[in-house]
């Protein structure tokens, strides 16, 4: 479980954070959506160290990032499997070293004991066919395949994604969206995804968090979407007139 | 200005302070270092190959056509190849040569990771970025001598091809000529320059590919001024080892 509380960062005049305070659940794939420039990924960001909040706590399960030690923020850092957007594998290693460089760096394992462990979540993703082959040479859904297979191969108790299905087209981001809420549960772990895309938010979204202008101004399950009031978060969700036709039918249909 | 300048540089020991912080398990910081040898001292050794042995002969031609009065000996055009190529062109004019060719090979490599979130996706895992991606290029550069060694070699024998074969003296006066008046000092000054101009080379084109902010036009003008920056400190480092070294 992530806990922060009140957290706030700024970058020289702009405020971005405003107190913002939230739990995300184990074991349960948590969303932080919000329009571009409402602070999700300076949140994500500061969830994952990069980033120094200027006021407010981060605790994983029970520890608190700023009262760590740089070793033991090194340590945490080993528990925590990252999607990035562009994916963000390394251009001059194939496939499968991509996926083994976590291995490689923090495990004592021999080479076969990590490409068998390779082999296993490149087959959970079904990627085993391009272990050989260079980022550069497969399509950008296979890039983000291979970089969920990189986020779990060491086993890490929290996955962080940024924006994980842009740029893909709606089956293959349908697939990786899948693939995040499956490991997620198979694996017990701390997930959350940073996303504008409403079809991830009915897919996968067991817990929802809606920034505004760097508040949290709602949060609720993609159920409690359907029935809720609040004008942000309706004039966000349903901007597209797909999602407010079915948001009517929902509501037609629960009455 | 001047704030930003001091800050920069605040930075650019800062960043040698980190690159020796933990460090990147030696069964991969091995391959690293062996990838960046082929990359920096392999790679460079043709083009330093053939630039040393063209400039060697150059120096040498436009010593002997200059040599006009006939009471000054022959040997002068081995003795001012060797000195020319010894003390200066092949530790300067070869490292500003390398400040292009390595420098912006280290600006573009590391400043396409940080535009792609590599480097980001390597601080996550818990790896220290800048021990990981310059460390092994400060090992492989401690070669660079070796690289300016043979520079020297080929910058001298450029110079007999020239002279012999260009017929501007013969084989035994450019002979006598490298080895009159030789003082081994002068080889210790050329690799204690080459080894700081090396460290130089390696470590300025990082920095500003690691700090590098922006895109993939960012890139390219992260190296041109990584090039700059680089050629102007072996410029004035140049002359303060010269002024520390010689007088």
């Amino acid at each position: 479980m992530i806990e922060i509380r009140n957290l706030e960062k700024s970058f020289g005049e702009s405020k971005v954070l405003k107190g913002v305070s939230a739990v995300f659940e184990t074991g349960k794939t948590n969303l932080v959506i919000g329009q571009s420039g409402s602070g999700k990924t300076v949140l994500l960001k500061s969830l994952l160290g990069i980033f120094t909040p200027d006021v407010g706590t981060i605790s994983f399960n029970g520890r608190i990032y700023s009262d760590l030690t740089s070793d033991e923020k090194r340590e945490l850092r080993t528990e925590i499997g990252m999607l990035f957007q562009g994916s963000a594998l390394f251009d001059s290693m194939t496939v499968s070293e991509n996926v083994g460089f976590p291995l490689r760096m923090f495990t004592n394992d021999d080479k076969h004991k990590i490409q068998d462990r390779v082999d296993f979540v490149l087959k959970r993703v079904n990627l085993i066919d391009a272990h050989h082959k260079l980022p550069s040479e497969i399509s950008g859904g296979m890039q983000k395949r291979v970089a969920i297979a990189r986020a779990i191969v060491n086993n890490p108790k929290y996955l962080f994604c940024d924006e994980p299905n842009s740029g893909l087209d709606p089956n293959t981001a349908t697939l990786i969206d899948n693939l995040i809420k499956e490991i997620t549960e198979e694996y017990n772990i701390t997930t959350v995804v940073n996303t504008h895309d409403m079809n991830s938010v009915m897919e996968i979204g067991e817990k929802i968090i809606f920034l505004k202008d760097g508040l949290k101004e709602w949060e609720g399950t993609k159920e409690e979407i359907f029935r809720t009031d609040n004008v942000a978060i309706v004039d966000f969700v349903y901007s597209s007139n797909l999602f407010k036709k079915i948001r009517e039918a929902y509501l037609k249909e629960s009455h | 200005m001047l704030i930003r300048y001091l800050s920069q540089i605040g930075k650019y020991f800062l960043m040698w302070k980190e690159i020796f912080r933990k460090q990147t398990k030696w069964s991969v910081m091995r391959g690293l270092i062996f990838k960046e040898i082929d990359d920096l001292i392999i790679d460079s050794l043709g083009i330093v190959a053939f630039i040393s042995f063209f400039v060697g002969g150059v120096v040498s031609i436009q010593t002997a056509l200059n040599l006009t009065n006939p009471l000054i000996p022959k040997n002068l055009i081995g003795f001012a190849t060797r000195e020319s190529v010894i003390l200066e062109f092949a530790p300067t004019f070869i490292s500003v040569i390398m400040a292009g060719k390595m420098g912006s090979f280290i600006t573009s490599s590391i400043g396409s990771m940080r535009v792609t979130e590599q480097i980001d996706a390597l601080e996550v895992m818990g790896v220290n970025s800048l021990n990981y991606l310059v460390f092994p290029k400060l090992i492989a550069i401690l070669l660079y001598p070796f690289v300016i060694g043979i520079s020297m070699f080929l910058g001298v024998f450029g110079g007999y091809i020239a002279t012999v074969y260009g017929g501007f003296g013969t084989s035994t006066d450019f002979i006598e000529g490298i080895q009159i008046n030789f003082i081994p000092f002068h080889v210790t000054y050329a690799f204690i320059k080459t080894f700081i101009f090396g460290l130089l080379l390696a470590s300025i084109p990082s920095f500003h590919g690691y700090y590098m902010k922006g895109g993939a036009l960012e890139v390219g003008k992260a190296s041109t001024v990584a090039f700059v920056w680089t050629s102007v400190m072996i410029i004035l480092v140049n002359y303060i080892l010269t002024q520390l070294l010689l007088t």
